[in-house]
């Protein structure tokens, strides 16, 4: 593996994304902690589930006495996205030199903020390069959202309830902003139009089904439409 | 409280599912070809989906917050990252959550 190409995906990950992940992570550490978890489990859950809305689920359905069969059903069917994250991503790392082991390790580090930064970075870095930059990249986000969640647990009180609604807002505005400023490509735009669309309102039908239903109608409308613009329909 | 470890055991099992597939059947699928186009307008759409979700209709600590709140904040975000600091996603992030924080503040 190379050493540089490690190094220069932990770089890119050690600044802005690190730090905004670190800070919806100390908001779900502040929250975790108001439910009565211990800190042990918390920081594990970070390190075990690694997706914030997941995680989300598991501590507020946890709190609300759902039984445990219904928070593993929610937490499966939020995750659903992991599929074609995946499934999109591991074609453009694939190297005849590197293990086969190593994309499943990869599978587990893979959330969103990587995916994204991958997705943009790829076409500029050298196929057999990548899968070093995404381990540096996405360990590095792992390490400053574990330690970020430790002490969001361990500084709960001394926040408002103000500052720990402000922090878990930063997320899903970070990530507005990556994929409305990042996307190039007019297909990926338009699958995140529709989906923006498809999700809300998979939603009021089945807030269960909704990430899946959603990106599955939304996805398939923006392929059909991309498909029928490229055949001159 | 073992209780609570197996719990989270089986939410992370649930969530590699998912991660372990796909690293499973990429390897049969190639980057060229339409199935893969049409794989790749679904993960974008999911994860749009799931992010307009929770800025529209959020669950648990965010759903304190209004929509007009949320609207306004994203705005902000959106506004500072693209006009006032040519996409610095720091000064984006925080301007947004600093507006919704003090709209509740002032309001």
């Amino acid at each position: 593996m190379s050493r540089a190409a490690l190094v220069l995906g932990a770089r890119e990950a050690a600044g802005v994304p690190a730090a905004v992940l670190a800070a919806g992570y100390l908001g779900f550490g502040a929250l975790a902690a108001g439910h009565g978890l211990p800190l042990s489990l918390v920081v594990a859950s970070t390190l075990a589930v690694w997706a914030l809305p997941g995680q989300l689920i598991l501590v507020e359905m946890n709190t609300l006495g759902a039984p445990h069969f219904a928070i593993v059903f929610t937490v499966a069917l939020s995750s659903a996205r992991f599929l074609p994250m995946t499934l999109v991503l591991m074609p453009l790392m694939r190297d005849a030199r590197h293990r086969g082991w190593h994309y499943y390790v990869l599978a587990q580090l893979l959330a969103l903020t990587g995916w994204t930064m991958a997705m943009a970075r790829f076409p500029e870095i050298e196929r057999a390069q990548r899968l070093a930059w995404f381990y540096g990249f996405t360990v590095v986000c792992l390490a400053a959202s574990a330690a970020a969640t430790a002490t969001g647990y361990l500084i709960a009180d001394l926040l408002t309830p103000l500052a720990k609604t402000g922090l878990v807002f930063m997320a899903p505005l970070y990530y507005l902003l990556i994929l409305v400023g990042g996307v190039r490509q007019r297909t990926a735009a338009l699958a995140l139009a529709c989906g923006a669309l498809a999700g809300p309102l998979a939603y009021l039908g089945s807030a269960q089904w909704s990430v899946l239903v959603g990106g599955f109608a939304g996805g398939t409308l923006a392929y059909l439409i991309q498909r029928q613009g490229r055949l001159g329909g | 409280m073992a209780e609570s470890w197996v719990l989270l055991a089986l939410c992370g099992l649930a969530t590699y599912a998912w991660r372990g597939l796909g690293a499973r059947l990429s390897s049969e699928i190639d980057a060229e070809s339409e199935v893969f186009a049409w794989i790749s307008c679904v993960a974008y759409a999911m994860i749009a989906g799931l992010i307009a979700r929770i800025l529209v209709m959020p669950t648990g600590a965010l759903a304190e917050t209004t929509l007009v709140e949320r609207a306004l904040g994203s705005a902000v975000a959106l506004g500072a990252y693209f006009w006032l600091t040519r996409r610095n996603l720091f000064a984006g992030v925080f301007a947004g959550a600093a507006a919704v924080w003090l709209m509740k503040l002032l309001i």
